[in-house]
């Protein structure tokens, strides 16, 4: 009687056991067969050959203009600070979120006040670090519906973030970091690349 | 003659049952109908907030319909997106119908699914035995918002691809994980052709399977516990002496019938939407989206349509990514545990409380003004309300536990009343 049952539990388990490593070989298997799956959403091999980095020729932007360029599909931001405006940089006295960009992102070249490798030529992207949106650049100081206080920047007409003449955000608004700058290096005197900082490409 | 006639109908109607006789032996087709619908029993006094759950299918139908119809001239290319859908308004006869039916019907949805929802709220329709109804419910409005939101890419107006940027942006505020996530979702590095064409693929095939199916499982778990009525009672609890609830009349021919007459009306407002404010003003089809897609320049003013701005709203005034991110997506989800927050035995708002009265009453006013601040631009006067009234609107949930534990109700009845 005693081993009769046992016999049956040792079955039973046996059974039970059985199941398990199906179930579990069953499910390795589901999880091995999404991977193709999964990485089809992936940017696809063309989609990273088009985000290959830009030339840009600076030769006649003026002091004071900015230029757009297109990178990946992302707006970069390419301006000339005049002399007025690196003055203004240098006596900034308003509360930024991030003033020495330590949280922000940017090459290590562009950890300084003009987030840039020459400080009068700004590069950065123009995304709002909130949600993307393109800041609108505002150079005039104080307009009505900036404030006295304004003294040129970029001002995000999604949900009021407000940046720098550095791309530094400003204290009390949505945007967590300051516009990001993108990689890029100089190949001479006039042109700028976009999207490889020197040595890398 | 006369009795020629009665043989033909006799022999037909013969006939006929011997056909469905066929098809019972081999399919539970009169099984069915009786199940849900000849002898399906839901409270006789029914108002017209229980039309709205008829409504949301009638809806899903036709915008299935208007869909498919769509899709046979629509291109999901970012170089032909754009203007296969001007050609569909011009071009195609009664391509415009079409068009307007369906993004009239998106704006609709919402409208009928939101007052179906409120619905549940006044008369405690999320309550036990009805969990599973109310979540399987929430699921439907989940993927309702993921369809409405790959259908707005596919015009590829600015305002549908902005719309896009910022809502696959929100991803991007997850700690380390979140750019790549953002990465994946657009299948590049912005929103590209790639990313319109999967948009399609998740509108047109993924979304809409997955609601059918579980508008048919919603409606499956309905009929297992029986319809909630407006004094939230249950009506299964008197029945007769064939074991019918004295209070419920079948579901087809009384109610379907009552059914026919709303969805009338609603046709009636339906098409004078459709012909005369099809776009509402710029709340419908937004302005920004008669220009074709640029990457380069943001609309002005970037708001969703309007069935998305209640939870916007919330997102903008939150003056921390993550942490906005988090309270948007928490107030999407906060209405999935009602029927664990809401301790009140009573279901129906007629016996309830002045103080759950006030507090369902200061909800809706904050989601309309959360929804009116979302489609203005950001001033400082409207964060300030938008902080406002979020704060009543996650307090209706959060505190919900507190003020419905000792409820002062009234005596509920124990047969339904009007």
């Amino acid at each position: 009687m005693s081993s009769e049952s046992r016999s049956k539990d040792s079955g039973l388990s046996r059974r039970h056991f059985l199941t398990g490593a199906t179930a579990a070989t069953a499910a390795v298997g589901a999880a091995a067969a999404a991977i193709p799956f999964v990485a089809s959403f992936k940017p696809s091999a063309r989609a990273q050959a088009l985000g290959a980095p830009v030339e840009v020729d600076i030769s006649s932007l003026e002091p004071g203009s900015l230029i757009k360029v297109e990178w990946r599909g992302r707006a970069i931001y390419v301006l000339n600070r005049s002399m007025t405006m690196i003055e203004r940089l240098m006596g900034a006295d308003y509360d930024l979120r991030d003033p020495d960009s330590a949280d922000s992102e940017q090459p290590g070249f562009a950890v300084n006040l003009y987030r840039s490798l020459r400080p009068e030529l700004l590069v950065v992207e123009g995304v709002c670090t909130h949600l993307g949106c393109a800041p609108v650049e505002r150079f005039e100081v104080a307009p009505a519906d900036l404030g006295p206080d304004w003294t040129g920047g970029f001002f995000c007409p999604c949900h009021g973030s407000m940046f720098d003449l550095s791309g530094r955000v400003f204290a009390g608004v949505p945007a967590p970091k300051n516009l990001p700058v993108p990689p890029y290096s100089f190949v001479n005197e006039n042109t700028l690349l976009i999207g490889a900082e020197a040595g890398s490409a | 003659m006369a009795t020629r006639q009665s043989e033909v109908v006799e022999r037909v109607g013969r006939n006929f049952n011997a056909l469905t006789d066929w098809i019972d032996a081999r399919f539970p087709m009169t099984k069915l109908i009786k199940e849900h619908a000849t002898e399906y029993y839901a409270s006789k006094n029914f108002n017209v907030w229980y039309g709205f759950g008829v409504l949301a299918t009638v809806v899903l139908v036709m915008q299935i319909v208007t869909g498919i119809f769509l899709t046979m001239n629509y291109k999901p290319a970012s170089a032909d997106a754009f203007a296969s859908v001007e050609y569909i308004m011009r071009d195609v006869e009664w391509g415009w119908l079409i068009r307007y039916l369906h993004s009239t019907g998106a704006s609709a949805f919402f409208i009928v699914v939101y007052l179906h929802m409120f619905r549940g709220l006044l008369y405690g329709s999320y309550k036990k035995p009805r969990e599973l109804v109310w979540l399987i419910g929430m699921v439907i409005y989940l993927c309702l918002m993921g369809e409405a939101f790959f259908g707005y890419l596919l015009p590829w107006g600015n305002m549908s691809y902005w719309g896009a940027q910022v809502i696959v942006s929100l991803f991007g505020a997850v700690p380390v994980i979140g750019e790549g996530i953002a990465e994946w979702l657009r299948g590049d590095f912005y929103i590209s052709d790639i990313t319109l064409n999967r948009f399609f693929a998740f509108h047109v095939i993924a979304v809409p399977l997955m609601l059918v199916l579980l508008v048919a499982v919603h409606i499956m778990a309905l009929h297992e516990v029986g319809s909630n009525n407006p004094d939230g009672i249950e009506i299964k609890e008197h029945k007769d002496a064939n074991g019918k609830p004295i209070d419920g009349v079948a579901f087809h021919p009384y109610h379907t019938s009552k059914d026919l007459v709303i969805i009338l009306v609603f046709f009636i407002i339906f098409a004078a939407v459709v012909f005369f404010a099809p776009e509402m003003g710029g709340y419908f089809l937004e302005h920004a989206n008669f220009e074709p897609a640029n990457s380069l320049v943001t609309p002005e003013h970037i708001a969703p349509v309007w069935y998305f701005t209640p939870f916007y709203s919330i997102l903008k005034a939150v003056p921390d990514k993550l942490l906005g991110v988090v309270l948007m997506g928490s107030s999407v989800m906060l209405p999935v545990f009602l029927p664990w927050l809401d301790r009140c035995r009573v279901k129906s708002i007629r016996y309830r409380s002045g103080v759950y009265k006030f507090a369902l009453f200061a909800f809706a006013v904050s989601f309309i003004v959360l929804g009116y601040i979302g489609l203005q631009p950001p001033t400082p006067e409207y964060t300030l309300m938008a902080r406002l009234f979020a704060s009543v609107y996650f307090a209706f949930f959060l505190l919900m536990p507190f003020y419905t534990a000792n409820e002062k109700t009234k005596p509920v009845p124990t047969r339904v009343t009007k």
